[in-house]
């Protein structure tokens, strides 16, 4: 239950994102009406520096950061599950304690065979 | 304490006693998005001006003066300036995904706003997983930051595009692991919940050691979620001309920049809600009549104070540590801030097991 009025969260939420794309339509189109318009070819050119554009840039891209993306999913996940744990933890009590050092040990060890293989290390 | 939620429950039955519930809900929906949207646009121009301000004194100058006293009309100016710029159409783009980013990062910033507690029953979205949803709300921003600098179809927005997703997703678990540690100490994720948990003391202080560590950690990781500096290596000026945002112009650039503003003051208001009470007064276990005066200080002042003394705090960042490199900012994250928040997860854990709190 919501404090504020009696509606559901759902509809708050719904509410908020309705909110948030009104913002963007509604400044564009001022934008779109008040602002000045002109075309001209080299305007609409990809920003270089000045200089003209080579090729295309949707291209396959550094493997480093794919390998950060990895781990994240990884770590993301571990934290998606530590977030149950935590609410009832405390009473739980030392049983808690235990189970997730477990799961605990388990994901260091993780991490600590990314570091070794050097997954950790910029490329 | 006064309790905003009395004039609200008074409006709903002002409303359910003239009309039909469906009409009563949707004329409050309409006023709750109305009251988001001048909240939102307000707090971003006082945060444009708050930081040109603060960056001007940090510097030995003045900043902006003119328009206005003290130069307080200046970012309206600027405001109507931007909005009413031509939006300049770039060739081979693609053009949906270009035109959708900024819908992606406003509404996820919007949604985290929503979720915000600013004053006693001055709420809107309350759910039982609370802190998870803004979360959760949080991540979804680095996509629309990815699919700007994606579309743009540039060389300088896809590279700081990348930057700054690897940047966001690696401190993101930095900043949940601090959280975690906190759901851990009170026992539960409801934000209403939270900030009553705290009416006899605020988490940093009853704690002990680990909710200190977590704040530090949060404070870091929350800095370097929203790409400033000494992490804003996606914009690094001189490096990538703007970053991810370099193909926009007039106000679809001003929406990356509203969001980056408003990310600022939703960061310090978790950070104000996790550790520093949220809109509760400072209060000391046993000191009633000091606590009776703290009382009279509105929720709502409490709140906004304590985010802007922690938006203070990271924008001070800015002005004394260089901007560190890509490298660094990754290594510094995975070899040292998450791990010491795993351990301080487990020294918490141990702390409340134990029972050695206040």
């Amino acid at each position: 239950m919501n404090l504020l009025l009696e509606i559901a969260n759902g509809t708050l939420a719904l509410t908020a994102v309705l909110t948030g794309i009104l913002l963007v339509v509604a400044a564009t189109l001022i934008a779109k009406l008040v602002g000045p318009k002109s075309y001209s070819v080299k305007k609409s050119d990809t920003f270089e520096c000045g200089i003209p554009t080579r090729g295309q840039s949707m291209i396959q891209f550094k493997s480093g950061y794919y390998v950060f993306a990895i781990l994240f999913l990884i770590f993301d996940v571990e934290t998606v599950f530590l977030y149950p744990w935590a609410v009832v933890a405390k009473a739980l009590g030392t049983d808690s304690l235990l189970c997730i050092g477990i799961f605990m040990v388990i994901l260091v060890l993780g991490l600590a065979y990314a570091w070794k293989k050097g997954a950790l290390k910029w490329q | 304490m006064f309790d905003f939620g009395k004039w609200t429950s008074a409006l709903n039955e002002l409303l359910l006693g003239v009309m039909p519930e469906w009409a009563a809900i949707t004329i409050e929906c309409v006023l709750i998005a109305v009251a988001l949207l001048a909240a939102y646009s307000l707090l971003a121009i006082f945060y444009i001006f708050y930081e040109r301000k603060l960056c001007a004194w940090f510097q030995c100058r003045l900043g902006p003066m003119r328009v206005g006293p003290w130069g307080l009309l200046q970012v309206f100016a600027d405001v109507i300036k931007i909005l009413i710029k031509e939006i300049i159409s770039i060739k081979n783009t693609d053009k949906f995904l270009f035109r959708l980013a900024p819908f992606i990062v406003i509404v996820s910033s919007m949604t985290m706003f929503a979720c915000l507690p600013w004053g006693n029953g001055l709420q809107i979205i309350d759910y039982n997983i609370g802190i998870f949803f803004i979360l959760a709300a949080s991540s979804i921003g680095v996509l629309g930051i990815l699919l700007a600098g994606w579309s743009s179809n540039n060389k300088y927005t896809l590279i700081g595009a990348m930057r700054s997703g690897a940047q966001m997703v690696s401190y993101e678990i930095s900043l949940g692991l601090a959280i975690i540690t906190i759901v851990l100490f009170a026992g539960t994720m409801n934000i209403n919940e939270l900030v009553w948990a705290q009416n006899d003391g605020w988490f940093l202080f009853r704690g002990h050691i680990p909710a200190i560590i977590a704040f530090l950690i949060y404070i870091v990781a929350a800095t370097a979620e929203t790409n400033r500096g000494p992490f804003d290596l996606p914009e690094a000026e001189h490096e990538l001309v703007a970053g991810y945002h370099t193909e926009y112009s007039g106000i679809s650039y001003g929406f990356y920049y509203l969001a980056e503003y408003l990310n600022l003051f939703i960061v310090s208001g978790i950070a104000s809600l996790m550790f520093l009470g949220g809109w509760m007064p400072f209060h000391v276990p046993g000191w009633d009549a000091f606590n009776n005066i703290m009382d009279y200080i509105p929720s709502i002042v409490w709140f906004l104070g304590k985010a802007f003394f922690i938006s203070f705090v990271i924008i001070w960042f800015k002005w004394t540590f260089p901007r560190v490199r890509i490298d660094q900012l990754l290594a510094f994250e995975w070899k040292y801030l998450m791990p010491l928040s795993l351990v301080n997860l487990v020294l918490m854990a141990v702390f409340v097991a134990l029972g050695w709190h206040f």
